[in-house]
Formats: C-alpha cells, structure tokens, sequence
C-alpha cells in the first residue's frame, strides 16, 4: 500500500465505551508487517499494534517524538494542542536524546519511588478532604468533576509550590485546559493564564524559594527559568486528564467487578486494561527501518497504540477480561523507552489512595446510571469519562 | 544463580526495576538505579528477569551465572 491509497481505514477508530479498546485492533495485530491508515488530516500513518512492535518502536533511535520533523502525525483536535520545543522551550516530551535527557535526568529524583512514597501522606489527606466535601454534599456526586479531577490539581500544585490561596484560580484554568467541551478558543485563554502565572510564580521562588519541585528545580540550575514555564506546564497537563480518566475508569470497573475491591493487583491490571493514554505516543521515522519485516521509510509517521499492545494475546491471555490476579506489569499503559511516563509512579500512588479511601468510606457507593450509558469520551485523545454520577 | 549489570546512562529513572524486585534494585538520590544484590537467590531470579524486560529504558542485564 501507498500513501496515496484511498482505500485505507480511517483513524482513530471510534472507541466502544466499557469494551475498550477498537475492536479493529484485535484484526490488525493478525496482520502481516503493520497496518497502513489515514488521519483525518489525509495523511497516511503506520499503525503499531503488537506488544512486541510497539516496545521496539518506542525504543528505535531512528524513530522521533519531535513534531518539528517532516510528516510527524497530527490528530485534529487533541486536547490543549502540541506544542513543539520551539513554540514551548522545555516541552521536553517532543525532545530526543541527548537534547531530552537533561531535563529528564534533572526531573527524575522528583519521581523516584522512594519520594513518591513519601508524598502518599500528602495525597491522602488531598483524596480524603474530597470524599469528606462528597459526603457533606448529600448522597450523590459526579465522582468525575467532584473527586477524579480535583485529586490530581491539587496533587501537582501542591507539588509544584502553588499558594493555597492561589489553588481556586490554578485549579479553574487547568479544568478549562482538560474538559473537552472547552472551545479552542477558553483553551488558548487558560493556557496564558496558567503560562503567566507560572512564569510569576517561578519569579518568586527565585526570590524567596520554598520547598517545593519548582525551588528545586531553580537550585538545580540544569534548567533556565524561562524552560521551566514548559516543564511546568507539561507536568501540569500530563498528569491531570490522564489519572482523573485513570481514577474514574477504575471506579467503574471496579464497582462492576466488587470482589476484586482492596486486591493488590487492581492498579497495574487497570492501568493494562484501560490503556488511556492510546493515542498519546506519535513519532516518526527519521531513517529507513524495518519493523516486524514491514519497511518504515523516513519521514513516514508512526502511531504505537498502547492499548492495542495491552491487549495483545500474545502478551497478555484474555486480555479483555479484568484479571487482577495477573502478572500484568509488563503493560505499556505509560508507554515505553526514555519518553516513559515521568509520573507513573505518582498515578499510582494516586489510584490506590483513591480507591482505598472511596470505598472503604463510602461502601454503599454504586452507579446512579447504567454503565452502558455513562459518557465515555468515545472521540477523545484520551480514553475515559466525561462524568460518573454515583449515589450511596 | 544470576548476575546483573546495570548502565546507569542509560537509565532514565522510571523505578520499574525497584517496583519489580525491591530487594535487588533501588534508586540513589539522583533517581538512578543501584543495584543492591548483584548475585541475587533463585528464588529472585523471576523479579529480576522482569526488571529487566520492563526496563523502559533497557539498561538492565541479567546474565545466568
């Protein structure tokens, strides 16, 4: 097939809510080499559907995350944009070695598990004076817009140093940022809002620092101030719609499967299982290479889809079924290769507090709906909910 | 019996490794894994060969000693 083929099947494909992932995924992965489809920009892509595939990919230096090179795929409509290093100075994400790694190498003790453990006080206190303001409410919540949401602000301005009385203000533009029902227009708006703010805030940790990520960073001296905007903004992004959808999703599954309620295996068998961060990874090739004999060219886009490899027979048995007592940690939910989700282990973290504090307070909590009719973001960059209204 | 080798360039802090077998590997204060038992039982040896393949950044490698 050829770029010029207009036989190809359109991409993405609409996702069925509860089933996720596309059922066109299983099919794919049975083809020979990789599958060839069409963007809604006309632009024809690589599809990466295996296990395999798609960690050899993600791992091939000849393959780039940076949208600045010819034929880097563009999904219409993703939420907040993409933002390239030159329009962004630290959107490191769209950065390869070596240019990525020294702001990777300067996040990392950050993320490191040790640290992250040492937040879960803190993250716990965040999701219990959630559930605490729930219950005061009265007997139902959208468990999206009340709790999934709201835990992962103020997780990351509290990490990065934002003033309590700022957090109304922080938190109102982010929730602007990620609901899709935004218009193009409140997003651009949001953006230099939050861009500012943080640009003054990073001016007054300079001054007076604190001991907060942003502080940090400063004293590290790795990173120029006016980088550090872009890094904050992308960790502000990146770690917010992905585990709110994370925490939601899992609510749902769990609150359909309840014997699997308090079982260790549940956050990694989710993550797997829900994959929402399928179409976040696009690259493209920069040199001629062969993946699973089929020849990618340079220049020709690439799309890994994460929660097609998830769901991988090969890798995963019944891959459909939610299996906590699977050895599932060999996911690539968080992608892979050095462009793996700097947070995973916060998400985590997270997740767990979540669903360790939700249903141990509130353990007649139930769906108001049926699942079937909840509002899955079916056309979304990011798989997930739009609201989960529950009672108890 | 099995030895392993980590190249801490290329280790891009994921924590993966300490996740998957805590009494083997850990980070230092940079966030770079360390390996605590570079000749770890055959008791750990399944932990430590799934360290290895989810190693995100493939800096780790266990040979059977």
């Amino acid at each position: 097939m050829t770029g010029t083929d207009t036989s190809l099947a359109d991409f993405p494909m609409r996702r069925p809510g509860v089933a996720f992932p596309p059922p066109e995924y299983a099919h794919f992965r049975e083809q020979p080499g990789l599958v060839r489809s069409r963007l809604p920009t006309g632009a024809a892509v690589w599809l990466v559907t295996r296990h395999e595939d798609v960690r050899t990919v993600l791992t091939d230096p000849r393959v780039s995350s940076n949208p600045d090179h010819d034929g880097f795929p563009s999904l219409l409509g993703r939420t907040g944009g993409v933002p390239s290093p030159d329009t962004m100075p630290g959107w490191f994400v769209a950065l390869d070695p070596p240019e990525h790694d020294r702001f990777r190498k300067t996040l990392i003790p950050e993320f490191s598990v040790r640290r992250i453990r040492q937040l879960r006080p803190v993250v716990e206190r965040i999701v219990g004076d959630r559930i605490d303001a729930m219950l005061a409410a009265g007997g139902t919540a959208d468990l999206v817009a009340d709790f999934a949401l709201p835990v992962p602000s103020l997780v990351i301005s509290g990490l990065l140093g934002v003033p309590e009385v700022d957090r109304d203000f922080f938190e109102s533009r982010t929730r602007v940022l990620v609901t899709t029902t935004s218009t193009d227009q409140q997003r651009e708006a949001a953006t230099k809002q939050l861009l500012r703010y943080l640009d003054r805030l990073i001016a007054i940790k300079r001054k007076r620092p604190g001991d907060d990520l942003i502080s940090r960073l400063l004293a590290a001296g790795t990173i120029t101030p006016a980088e550090l905007s872009g890094v904050s903004m992308l960790l502000l992004i990146a770690g917010h719609e992905t585990t709110a959808n994370n925490i939601a999703l899992g609510v749902l599954t769990l609150l359909m499967h309840p014997q699997w309620i308090g079982d260790a295996g549940v956050v990694e068998e989710l993550l797997r299982l829900h994959s929402v961060a399928d179409l976040v990874a696009l690259r493209v090739a920069t040199e001629d290479l062969d993946v699973s004999g089929q020849l990618i060219r340079a220049g020709e886009g690439i799309v890994p889809l994460v929660a097609a490899a998830n769901h991988d027979e090969g890798a995963f048995g019944c891959p459909h079924r939610f299996d906590p007592g699977r050895k599932a940690r060999h996911h690539v939910a968080f992608g892979y290769g050095v462009h793996q989700c700097l947070g995973q282990n916060l998400v985590r973290i997270e997740m767990e507090a979540a669903y360790q504090a939700l249903f141990d307070r509130i353990p007649g909590l139930r769906l108001a709906r049926p699942a079937a009719e909840l509002p899955f973001k079916y056309d979304g960059v990011l798989f997930g909910l739009h609201s989960l209204p529950v009672q108890w | 019996m099995v030895e392993i080798s980590v190249d801490t360039e290329r280790c891009v802090g994921a924590g993966q490794c300490v996740l998957s077998a805590p009494d083997v590997f850990d980070q230092d204060d940079d966030g770079i894994v360390t390996v605590l038992e570079a000749n770890p039982d055959a008791d750990q040896a399944a932990e430590v060969v799934q360290a290895e393949r989810i190693c995100p950044a493939q800096a780790i490698t266990v040979r059977e000693g």
